[in-house]
């Protein structure tokens, strides 16, 4: 970053350069730069800490400097005492989330792909309609339907079960906006009617062609589900009442919350370890399939 | 004592109806659901039927956040092998409490028993949420019960719960920090205010305690002072926080919000957590339960810790419950006379209060606090100093009369907004007591309650 500081005040001072800027190569700007870096400063600073405190015993919380190392690396510990504690039900809380997550998040996937593509590539009546539904859906935030969501749930006795929060992550209008725009963008209507031709059923066409076409589409609705089902927070706060069934973020809350009170037992360590240990799995993802995520991103912004 | 006053049918119904439409929390649930039983009233029943629906069995959910909850029904169903008891942890205090009434309000999810602090109970009784135990013959208990918790459970003849704990108020404090600052124990609240400026003078880093706003804290010091802002006639609420007592407090702890004194750190707060181990802050003004918790989250003072009686106003050593809970039956229960039963082995049984004991809670039985084992007790963590003596010296002093709103839920999540003003701006909290009491009215009077009029 430094050797970027020192080339454009070089040529600041020397001028003339500025006339050899393309889209290929942007000008450079030291405010620019310093805009990111904040922003990058922003963005780690709490990841830091993470790290740096999940290593400390409690006592070290309490006594010693946030962004410095304690007195002992407890890291091992803390992780052991996580995974230990109350019986092991973060592993529980863990467990529970990879379920909602691969039955929700990867549902929603399957659904938002199936019935994008059907709306990009069918005509049938009803369907100005549906995509009307659809897109009006996209701008309903999940938290101002949650207490709706709960009370129908209740009725129909879902509450505290894992279906309560499995249905309502299937669900995902902005996924199915998505694949709608990138199967226009990257399924060509001819190569649809040439597997027809050559005698291929919808199902087929569907699965041995259009899905490969579709993959980086599909991958960027899957990291979105995944992403939003991962943190998920409200919908299971208000419909789960049995810890066993807890997701992390609801789970390490609790853990937080039982600082407080008559009966307070802190376990700050836990909860910081705890909280560690739940980004690791989303930090992975996100790095595995991030070429996907960009890909999939710009679907439809330029007119090929 | 004087209890809350007893609501007729009428008026409970109709304050249910009023607090249907109440958020107990953040979250808002309106128009679902009925109470299971709308007719109110007592069950009709008797303590052999308690026995009899133990011997009986069947299957309970009981909720709770206390750390033995899980141990003690192990214990029960050691010794009644034909109940089984599921116990939840649904959360701490009020996250539970939106739980209960969001499972109340849907009509189905409600546990047969679940802890509530005694600031809630009255939001839950007018309700029309809770079993009336007294049917069950449970008012016999009466003498077990120290005479503060007794009341609050009760109204009247009617039993919402039994108590599970107290929290008489005492004054922790450093001897550490007390000594290297020469300061004397304080017994008056003017002497309280004298350390307070000698110990932030001495050292700026250090405050004798803090507060940043905490309704849990300042309605017990409010009691103490002979504060009696509420009061609740059925439907009809006085709400006054500018009585002869809650002025005397404002205008005492004026004294140390007003120039500073106080270190602005949330209570429960890992800050909090840290000040304590580090010094930061040299007492606390809590209740007799704190103590089990210091020796149990702070290993850092260890040794440090001594336990003195309530700073007074005029040298009478009248002190305040602050926290403590009962256990209730719902009334969605499909078993309520094994839930009953639950309730009493769980809050009055020589077992189940030993394991409770041993996790560090305060009881509020007599005969517990009493005992000469109990009084004996002299934890190393706090220099070998007989605590117990000094706590329960102070759930003797408890000054009778207090009441919380119907809706105390809510009006303690609406503290931080109007009180807790005075507090980051050290001004004058009377100032904040008045805006706090003008939405408590506004509040109460859209919710069907009659307040102030």
């Amino acid at each position: 970053m430094s050797t970027g500081h020192r080339t454009i005040n070089v040529r600041a001072r020397t001028g003339g350069a500025r006339r050899s800027f393309s889209v290929t190569r942007p000008p450079k700007s030291v405010a620019m730069t310093l805009l990111m870096v904040l922003f990058l400063v922003y963005a780690l600073v709490p990841i830091v800490w993470l790290l740096v405190n999940s290593t400390k015993t409690q006592g070290d919380l309490f006594s010693t400097f946030g962004l410095s190392f304690g007195h002992t690396f407890a890291l091992w510990d803390n992780i052991v005492a996580t995974v230990t504690h109350d019986d092991g039900i973060f592993l529980r809380w863990l467990a529970n989330t990879l379920l909602y997550v691969v039955v929700g998040a990867g549902g929603a996937t399957f659904l938002a792909t199936l019935a994008g593509y059907g709306l990009a590539k069918f005509r049938f009546p009803g369907r100005g309609a549906y995509f009307a539904v659809v897109l009006g859906a996209v701008a309903v935030p999940g938290t101002a339907l949650a207490v709706p969501t709960f009370l129908l749930f209740s009725q129909l006795g879902l509450t505290n079960t894992p279906w309560s929060i499995i249905i309502p992550s299937l669900i995902s209008p902005f996924g199915l906006y998505l694949i709608w725009v990138y199967t226009i963008d990257s399924v060509p209507t001819e190569l649809l009617e040439a597997a027809r031709l050559d005698g291929a059923g919808e199902l087929r066409t569907f699965f041995t062609i259009s899905v490969r076409l579709l993959a980086p589409g599909i991958v960027t609705v899957a990291l979105f589900s995944v992403v939003a089902t991962w943190n998920n927070y409200f919908l299971p706060l208000i419909m789960l009442t049995d810890p066993d069934w807890y997701p992390l973020t609801v789970g390490l809350n609790q853990w937080s919350a039982q600082a407080a009170g008559v009966a307070a037992e802190p376990i700050f360590n836990l909860v910081v370890t705890g909280s560690l240990i739940t980004i690791v799995p989303i930090v992975v993802i996100f790095l595995l399939l991030q070429r996907f995520w960009q890909s999939g991103l710009s679907a439809g912004s330029v007119k090929q | 004592m004087t209890r809350p006053a007893r609501t007729t049918r009428t008026t409970r119904t109709k304050a249910a109806a009023a607090l249907a439409a109440a958020a107990l929390t953040a979250v808002t649930l309106v128009g679902c659901g009925t109470a299971d039983d709308p007719s109110g009233g007592t069950p009709a029943g008797s303590a052999a039927d308690l026995d009899a629906a133990l011997e009986e069995g069947g299957e309970l959910t009981y909720w709770t956040w206390t750390p033995s909850g899980e141990a003690q029904a192990d214990a029960f169903m050691k010794e009644y092998p034909n109940v089984t008891v599921d116990v939840v942890n649904a959360g701490t205090a009020t996250d539970e409490y939106t739980k209960l009434q969001n499972a109340i309000k849907a009509g189905s999810g409600a546990p047969d028993v679940a802890q509530i602090e005694y600031y809630a109970l009255q939001q839950f009784v007018l309700s029309d949420s809770l079993l009336d135990l007294s049917g069950y013959g449970l008012g016999d208990l009466e003498d077990q019960y120290t005479a503060s918790t007794w009341s609050a459970v009760t109204a009247d003849d009617a039993i919402y719960g039994l108590p599970q704990d107290s929290g008489p108020m005492v004054l922790l404090y450093n001897k550490e920090i007390f000594d290297e600052h020469d300061i004397d124990v304080p017994t008056t609240w003017d002497d309280y205010i004298a350390a307070a400026k000698k110990l932030h003078t001495a050292d700026p880093s250090k405050y004798i305690t803090n507060d940043a706003g905490d309704p849990g804290f300042a309605q017990p010091l409010i009691w103490q002072a002979g504060g009696r802002p509420y009061a609740t006639d059925g439907t009809d609420v006085t709400v006054n926080l500018q009585d002869e007592g809650t002025k005397l407090w404002a205008d005492t702890w004026n004294e140390l919000v007003e120039p500073g004194l106080l270190a602005d750190i949330p209570t429960w707060s890992d800050d909090w957590w840290k000040a304590l181990s580090d010094g930061t802050v040299a007492t606390i003004v809590t209740g007799a339960w704190m103590p089990g918790i210091l020796e149990g989250s702070v290993p850092d003072g260890a040794g440090k810790w001594r336990v003195a009686p309530l700073p007074s106003y005029d040298g009478s050593a009248t002190t305040a419950e602050n926290g403590g809970s009962a256990q209730s039956v719902i009334k969605q229960s499909k078993n309520p006379a094994l839930a009953a039963a639950f309730t009493r082995w769980l809050n009055s049984s020589e077992e189940s209060v030993d394991v409770f004991l041993e996790q560090g809670g305060f009881p509020s039985t007599t005969a517990h606090l009493s005992s000469p084992e109990f009084l004996a007790e002299a934890p190393e963590y706090f220099g070998g100093q007989k605590i117990n003596e000094v706590l329960v010296e102070a759930s003797e002093k408890v000054a009778p009369g207090w009441q919380y709103l119907p809706f105390q839920v809510y009006a303690n999540s609406v503290f931080p907004d109007t009180v807790g003003a005075a507090y980051t701006d050290h001004s004058d909290l009377n100032a904040g007591l008045q805006a706090w009491q003008d939405q408590l009215v506004a509040y109460g009077n859209a919710q069907g309650f009659g307040v102030n009029k």
